[in-house]
């Protein structure tokens, strides 16, 4: 267990650190969803109707930013071969890995969420919905991208292959997100339903992510 | 014929070379009945001749899912028993698979613009279906970006292997989801409710464009055999030349 909290406790403090990139995730979130508006025009109306859209467009896209480093970093220094040989397991390790992940770069992104919200007018009920969204829909955008981590591991050029991977897997998640959102400012649907399917959908790939990830790491390394 | 027994590339090769031709004549037979049938097949009594796109779009989907069916069970093959034909199998697999599912949305598209509409509407089938082109799309380009074959096929087995969860999806969407896509009419529990005159020329060109799939298949898995058979003479050489 000890071994799993310093990997958690290295990966928290070298995202930290200069040349960590941690921050680097909320920074690209907030100019993404500033550049919108230059894009639609300032029409306030149009802004509030398609916002929670918008905030989860530019969580998934921070939420890739880093990842093509999650394990590219660990395989040039040699620690991952350490990792590989250690003793815990190393579907754990990447449970360890991706939730680090998920605290330095989604984290910030949900925080940041309501503030950044109020720029495409999203206040009060809409904006505390997507917020809640994006908390429990995040995890899956991290898991998910983390098998993609796993296989662009050794590629010298992995961050845009990677993009290619993972997007159209976090169709389901994008859709679940945007919906339990929607749903809650607007109807009809309750906001109950697509906000289960979410949840539900963060568990899953609570699950698949970590053993799939290990999968391709043990299979990429040999 | 068990698949331990064409695990060795060479006995592969020594079955396969010479079916190939067979079987493209097969295909060519098999297409010419279906396309006479199709073209003698009466219109339907609402959509009038644009059924027929029918014949295209009905095999495009179906080839277009078994690509990665395909390619799922080579996957298996190759992160659990390490088949030696089974990573050639799956990359040869994508790009037809890739092809066949473009062929799908394309006629699709132009099936539903005089009944729908619209060419493109973004319900889930359709959505369902333009994820696995683009599942395609990825894993090609995964198996162009690394060089090494064997590391490339494991790679690629995983993002398979993932992106197997889009096929129940794509069967099941008609059924789950309230959409504008019409709902299964040929594997039906109560039998198809597609009248004989357009379901035997739809079978015909299925099992037709089902047999281009096999020998476009075992063509591109000789062919991937014979490139690295290449690879490794040109390596040998340049190793005892250096």
């Amino acid at each position: 267990m000890s071994a799993l909290a310093a990997i958690f406790i290295r990966d928290m403090r070298n995202t930290v650190r200069v040349g960590g990139g941690a921050l680097m995730g909320v920074l690209f979130f907030l100019v993404v969803v500033t550049m919108v508006p230059f894009a639609l025009g300032p029409d306030l109306a149009l802004l509030n109707r398609i916002g929670p859209a918008i905030l989860w467009l530019a969580a998934l896209l921070a939420s890739l930013l880093a990842l093509d480093r999650l394990f590219a970093t660990d395989h040039e220094d040699g620690s991952l071969d350490l990792i590989l040989t250690g003793r815990p397991p190393l579907e754990l390790v990447v449970l360890v890995k991706g939730f680090a992940h998920w605290v330095t770069t989604a984290v910030p992104i949900i925080v940041a969420a309501p503030f950044v919200g109020i720029f495409l007018n999203l206040g009060g009920r809409a904006g505390t919905a997507t917020v809640m969204t994006l908390l429990v829909g995040t995890p899956a955008l991290t898991f998910i991208g983390i098998i993609g981590a796993a296989i662009a591991v050794t590629l010298r050029r992995g961050g845009l292959l990677l993009a290619v991977l993972v997007l159209p897997l976090t169709v389901p998640v994008l859709i679940f997100g945007v919906a339990a959102a929607n749903a809650a400012v607007s109807g009809p649907i309750p906001f109950g339903t697509p906000f289960m399917a979410l949840c539900g959908l963060s568990l899953a790939s609570l699950v698949v992510g970590p053993f799939a990830a290990a999968a391709a790491l043990r299979l990429e390394m040999e | 014929m068990a698949a331990a027994n064409l695990a060795n590339p060479s006995r592969f090769l020594k079955i396969a070379s010479p079916a190939i031709p067979w079987l493209g004549g097969l295909t060519v037979i098999a297409f010419a009945v279906g396309i006479t049938e199709a073209v003698l097949s009466p219109d339907d009594y609402q959509q009038g001749a644009t059924v027929k796109i029918m014949f295209l779009h009905v095999p495009g989907a179906w080839l277009g899912m078994l690509g990665w069916g395909v390619m799922t069970v080579a996957a298996l093959g190759t992160l659990v028993w390490r088949h030696p034909l089974a990573d050639v199998t799956a990359k040869a697999a994508a790009p037809i698979g890739a092809a066949f599912t473009f062929m799908c949305l394309v006629t699709g598209s132009l099936w539903g613009r005089p009944m729908w509409g619209t060419y493109w509407v973004w319900d889930a089938r359709l959505t369902s279906v333009l994820v696995l082109f683009l599942l395609y799309l990825g894993v090609i380009a995964l198996w162009r970006t690394v060089d090494d074959p064997s590391r490339a096929a494991r790679a690629a087995a995983i993002v398979t292997l993932v992106g197997a969860v889009d096929l129940p999806i794509i069967k099941f969407s008609v059924e789950w989801w309230n959409t504008l896509h019409q709902s299964a009419s040929v594997f039906r529990m109560d039998g198809p409710t597609i009248d004989p005159s357009i379901l035997v020329p739809l079978l015909v060109m299925t099992g037709a464009f089902t047999l281009l799939f096999i020998t476009l298949l075992l063509a591109a898995m000789r062919n991937e055999l014979l490139r690295r058979r290449v690879r490794t003479l040109r390596l040998m050489q340049a190793s005892v030349v250096g």
